[in-house]
């Protein structure tokens, strides 16, 4: 089992939940989050102060698959997220070691 | 004079718009501040219709509008004595405690609008604590010297409608002095630190300019062609600012602000109250959009003097308070009130208004400077951990240390 995470451009939420439902997955968690890769610190002047803006609001997306799923989820994520522009995002793919459902005590992929 | 029930019924309408500006200024305060601090500046503003209230019952009332003294007043108000007989001089078509009434509405909100330039950093009890002692010793004499009949500015003639000095230079200047002993917030001015809602500062804003109408048009203590006079100018001047700081914000800056328009608004509020009621035609607009400009440009100056006024008390305040105590030197005109003087301005005028108007501006800087940095050096020094909070209560943010409260439990079921 892998868990895909990928961080993206708020507006393009919608986009990729589409395009991964599309491949059959089985759900996913959203967090609201902000951050910076290299294009961080740009300045601003807001009421006669000069502020350093560094974090920028991102969605960050995390999704359970199959083990050999996780490449192809990644590609759907960051086909559907792209825009061209920087600050698109990453995503990536992280092992799990282990997997269970609340409600019904299934265990390993059963719980996927 | 006998009791008119139109200038009455005014009176009590603008009692209650008067009292409304005081929330209306914490939620104006409380959008600046960032998320985590929003109660304590609601609480300090709000707190201030407690204590000032019953502190102007007790004894405050007697001390601003007492006696015959033209210093200071005396105690033949205290505990609401006779309370239904005029303050020396006045000749009222009101019920006098209605006066007592519509009075306390202006000395309710005027130590509350310091806790703009201090927020973020200071305690609650020591504000409480500063808040009355201000109160007593600062806004009643300042009340006295200007409003009341017998006090020694009136008597020289300063011109002073609504309270320009007795309220926003005499708050403007207390904010600056209470900042010179708190010092800036950690952090300042490096860190960001910008509004966390500006729909409450707007909110808040407009609840001010309604208010308005009450604080200078109430003030002509009648309803008659003063008053209606005092409610244009009061209107047009908000509007002539905010266009004059939208404006300059625009051409300096690149984009007009929210923050500008309210602050603009403001300003000119601000500035019209000296002179609502003896100006008129076209000098409202002209006091608004030269007062929004200047403004403009005070609030950038704490970032060159290195103070953290936080919320621009002493860039709106007291700039916006001395520039239209000077102006109605100027633009004063007897044809609007007889009862008022002519301004440089106006034919019969010459300068001896604006040389009484410098004295009135004079006076109340000195006096409250010098008397609100001693009470705040003081309780700094008296109270068990001084005035302000310490370094890890600013960083967490002092709703929850404070007041153990949290302004937007969002994270809750």
């Amino acid at each position: 089992m892998k868990l895909v995470v990928a961080i993206v451009k708020p507006f393009k939420l919608d986009d990729v939940k589409a395009a991964v439902q599309e491949l059959g997955v089985h759900g996913m968690t959203v967090n609201e989050v902000q951050g910076f890769g290299r294009q961080r610190g740009h300045t601003e002047v807001y009421r006669g102060a000069e502020y350093t803006i560094d974090f920028v609001p991102k969605v960050k997306i995390e999704i359970l698959v199959d083990d050999d799923d996780g490449p192809r989820v990644a590609e759907k994520i960051a086909g559907a997220a792209r825009t061209g522009k920087i600050g698109d995002g990453k995503v990536w793919i992280l092992p799990v070691e282990g997997l269970i459902r609340i409600r019904t005590g299934e265990a390993g992929s059963d719980a996927l | 004079m006998s009791i008119n029930a139109g200038d009455t019924a005014w009176v009590l309408a603008s009692a209650a718009l008067v009292m409304f500006m005081t929330p209306g200024l914490a939620f104006f305060y409380g959008g600046m501040v960032r998320a985590r601090n929003v109660l304590t500046m609601l609480m300090q503003n709000f707190f201030c219709l407690g204590l000032v209230s019953v502190l102007w019952a007790v004894v405050v009332y007697s001390v601003a509008f007492g006696g015959t003294n033209k210093w200071i007043g005396n105690f033949e108000y205290a505990w609401m004595g006779h309370f239904n007989t005029a303050p020396a001089g006045l000749s009222l078509s009101i019920p006098p405690s209605l006066y007592m009434a519509f009075q306390l509405m202006f000395a309710v909100i005027t130590p509350a609008l310091i806790t703009g330039a201090i927020a973020d950093r200071v305690r609650f009890g020591a504000w409480a604590w500063f808040a009355g002692i201000w109160a007593i010793l600062v806004y009643a004499p300042v009340a006295h010297w200007v409003f009341a009949p017998s006090g020694w500015l009136f008597q020289r003639g300063a011109l002073d409608f609504a309270g320009g000095t007795v309220v926003h230079i005499n708050a403007g200047i207390a904010a600056l002095a209470v900042v010179l002993v708190i010092g800036r917030r950690r952090g300042w001015p490096h860190s960001p630190m910008p509004p966390h809602s500006l729909p409450l500062t707007l909110l808040g804003t407009g609840i001010l300019w309604f208010g308005w109408f009450g604080f200078n048009a109430g003030s002509a203590l009648g309803a008659n062609g003063i008053a209606v006079q005092a409610l244009v100018n009061t209107h047009m001047a908000a509007a002539a600012a905010m266009l004059g700081w939208v404006v300059v914000e625009m051409l300096h800056g690149g984009r007009a602000t929210i923050l500008g328009a309210a602050s603009g608004a403001v300003a000119g509020l601000v500035a019209i109250t000296p002179c609502a009621g003896y100006v008129g035609g076209m000098s409202p607009l002209a006091i608004g959009a030269i007062t929004g400009v200047i403004c403009y440009g005070a609030v950038n100056l704490k970032f060159k003097l290195h103070l953290d006024d936080a919320l621009d008390v002493v860039g709106v305040h007291l700039v916006g308070g001395i520039v239209g105590s000077l102006l109605l030197g100027f633009f004063a005109d007897k044809a609007v009130n007889p009862a008022g003087r002519n301004g440089v301005l106006v034919h019969g005028g010459g300068f001896a208004l604006l040389g009484d108007q410098l004295v009135a501006v004079g006076a109340t800087l000195v006096y409250s400077f010098v008397v609100t940095f001693a009470i705040a050096w003081v309780l700094h020094k008296v109270l068990p951990g001084g005035l302000r909070v310490d370094e890890e209560a600013e960083d967490v943010g002092l709703d929850l240390r404070e007041h153990a409260e949290v302004g937007y439990a969002f994270a809750e079921r």
